[in-house]
């Protein structure tokens, strides 16, 4: 059975979101249809000169379209090259790589649940198909350290009131205080005295310790997706792994591939140390 | 048209192989390519315990190539002959275990527990930090060399290729070196070690602050080592060395090399061994060669 495809992928539409961030739709069906949350693309560059894939994670996977809605940051040469991309072009990729948010124990299926969905700057995209697909009663705290990006996206899914999903709610942060809250998503999650019962984040290293270290502190679930430089993006290389706190059984080491193992980890897992 | 090579008595069914590390066990690839396709499989340095291999970031890329600083992280040998080996067999792969150590007993060990396993070649990685001299590799010292190349023979049961490091002045001198403690055939080159700095945060961009150079940026040594140790010692050669086309393969033949090693090109196409095996059978058709030995070192 094939869990990811190589091919090429055309673009269907690019535009730039906020300053310095894109968001891009590929035409990719079979990726589009295998995909669930939390799991990434590796897309590659036209320059042989830069050799290794850019992982980006999946923001929207519509299997119907065959379509993949990618948002991404500039932030050196390979990203700056996907943002001339343009209606028509293509490119090569690989995916849909990774583990997803979902983990299967967990069991997703009480649209009672109560769900925190958090995400800080350019680690809020993957959530948005989270979003989408998961029941319970959620809240999506957005963390932004000045432009908003993707809000209204979520605004939209929140309004579209679809029982069989359970409901939406959306809350705000900004570093600099010019929307929401002021102050970071933990910030706003005890101001305003957000609950949850599970939560699942994206963002940096910083925030995501925090939110760790938030849960493991009440006691709740928290699955976490992480970031590491990748060469294969399949599992072969070793050079993606977080440490973790038991010996994986694959590894036979206290190490976990970030690129096949997760991207998506338990808090509790995870050895920050 | 004739693909198939001879290393020290085994016959592959052609002359590609894939460079170890770069590869996993195999399995990882499974989906993009037929492993028993492939001339050989080569596995991931496997050491006599597992290693946890040095902190991230492991990975860096640098123009035309990149720096890993892996650390050698293994599962160690038990394991890899219970679930790896088994699954390269079921497969129908041929294989080269790439073995690692740090210490002569180390080596030795996994040596020995191979030696009833069904693994075709053994290919010693001496670029490992030797502890018992101060973390000098073993393969940048001659007399190391010899001895850890002896040693290893002395208990092998399969051939035995020992893989050199391009981070010594005369390459040559270590071909000699294997040669006279008995290797079967050699393989060149390792990475080289680099570094990069991130100029920005001023600091190491490898967690290790070292790294190894691989990819397309190393093929130029490859093929002039290749073709030094090809002019001094009659050993087989397995090169490798930034590998991205058929073409390239046919440059490190040319150079001397009897089978070819893929090893970065797969990050940057995880198809890529398939197509450096189309394009070596396109080049042979072009130029009208039946038999794929008569391009060894006809430079
Ligand atoms: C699982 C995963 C999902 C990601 N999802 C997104 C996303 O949805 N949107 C987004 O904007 N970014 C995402 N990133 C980060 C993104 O991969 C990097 O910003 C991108 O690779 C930078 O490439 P570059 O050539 O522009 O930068 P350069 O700095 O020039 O890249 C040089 C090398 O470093 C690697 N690299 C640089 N930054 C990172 C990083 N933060 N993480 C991993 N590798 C890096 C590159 O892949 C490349 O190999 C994700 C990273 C991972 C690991
Ligand atoms: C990520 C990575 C891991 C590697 N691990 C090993 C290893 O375990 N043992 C070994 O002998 N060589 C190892 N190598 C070296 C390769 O096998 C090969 O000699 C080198 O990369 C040059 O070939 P290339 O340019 O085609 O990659 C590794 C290389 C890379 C990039
Ligand atoms: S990137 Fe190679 S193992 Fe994760």
């Amino acid at each position: 059975m094939m869990t990811m495809i190589k091919g090429t992928a055309m673009v269907l539409s690019q535009k730039m979101i906020a300053d310095g961030i894109y968001d891009l739709v590929l035409s990719f069906p079979e990726a589009a249809r295998l995909a669930v949350p939390g799991q990434f693309v590796d897309l590659y560059c036209r320059s042989a000169a830069r050799l290794l894939p850019r992982p980006i994670s999946i923001c929207e996977a519509d299997a119907r379209e065959g379509s993949l809605r990618l948002v991404y940051r500039t932030a050196g040469a390979g990203t700056r090259e996907f943002s001339h991309l343009k209606a028509g072009d293509s490119l090569e990729a690989v995916g849909p790589l990774g583990n997803g948010f979902i983990s299967p124990e967990d069991a997703p299926a009480r649209n009672t649940e109560k769900v925190l969905l958090i995400g800080g700057g350019i680690g809020i995209p993957p959530l948005l198909e989270l979003a989408r697909r998961l029941p319970g009663e959620k809240i999506a705290v957005l963390g932004y350290k000045d432009a908003l990006f993707l809000k209204d996206d979520f605004d939209r899914l929140a309004g579209r009131a679809d029982p069989a999903l359970g409901s939406l709610r959306v809350a705000v942060a900004t570093e600099d205080g010019h929307y929401g809250c002021q102050g970071t998503v933990l910030d706003l999650i005890r101001e305003q005295k957000l609950e949850g019962e599970i939560i699942y984040a994206c963002g940096p290293m910083p925030m995501l310790k925090a939110v760790s270290a938030y849960a493991l502190d009440r006691g709740i679930k928290a699955r976490i997706s992480l970031e590491e430089r990748m060469a294969c993006g399949i599992g072969a290389c070793l050079g993606c792994i977080t440490k973790v706190k038991h010996k994986d059984h694959h590894t036979n080491v206290h190490n976990r591939r970030v690129c096949k193992d997760g991207p998506v980890f338990d808090a509790g897992e995870v050895d920050f140390s | 048209m004739k693909l198939a090579v001879n290393i020290a008595g085994v016959t592959f069914k052609n002359p590609v192989t894939t460079a170890s590390g770069t590869f996993g066990s195999g399995a990882e690839f499974e989906e993009f390519v037929d492993l028993a396709a492939l001339g050989a499989v080569t596995t991931k340095g496997v050491a006599s315990q597992p290693w946890e291999g040095n902190p991230t970031p492991r990975i860096a890329e640098t123009y035309g190539g990149m720096l890993n600083a892996v650390g050698l992280q293994n599962p160690g040998i038990e394991l890899f002959c219970r679930r790896d080996i088994p699954h390269l067999k079921e497969k129908g792969a041929s294989i080269i275990v790439n073995v690692c150590g740090h210490s002569e007993k180390e080596y030795l060990e996994v040596v020995e527990r191979l030696s009833g396993e069904p693994v075709d070649l053994l290919e010693i990685n001496v670029s490992c930090p030797n502890v018992k001299e101060g973390g000098i590799a073993f393969g940048q010292k001659p007399e190391a060399l010899f001895h850890i190349t002896k040693a290893v023979k002395e208990i092998a049961r399969q051939p035995v290729v020992m893989k050199l490091s391009p981070n010594v002045t005369d390459i040559t001198e270590m071909a000699r070196a294997a040669e006279a403690g008995g290797a079967d055939a050699l393989s060149l080159i390792n990475t080289i070690t680099g570094m990069k700095i991130d100029i920005h945060r001023r600091q190491f961009v490898l967690a290790n602050r070292t790294g190894g150079l691989s990819g397309p940026a190393i093929r130029p040594v490859a093929v002039r080592m290749i073709y030094q140790v090809h002019k001094a010692c009659p050993l087989p050669i397995i090169g490798m060395g930034g590998v991205m086309t058929g073409e390239d393969a046919i440059e490190l033949i040319m150079a001397g090399a009897s089978m070819v090693a893929v090893g970065t090109a797969n990050f940057h196409d995880p198809c890529a061994t398939m197509k450096v095996l189309q394009g070596i059978e396109t080049y042979m058709k072009n130029y009208h060669i039946s038999d794929i030995n008569e391009l060894i070192g006809c430079i």
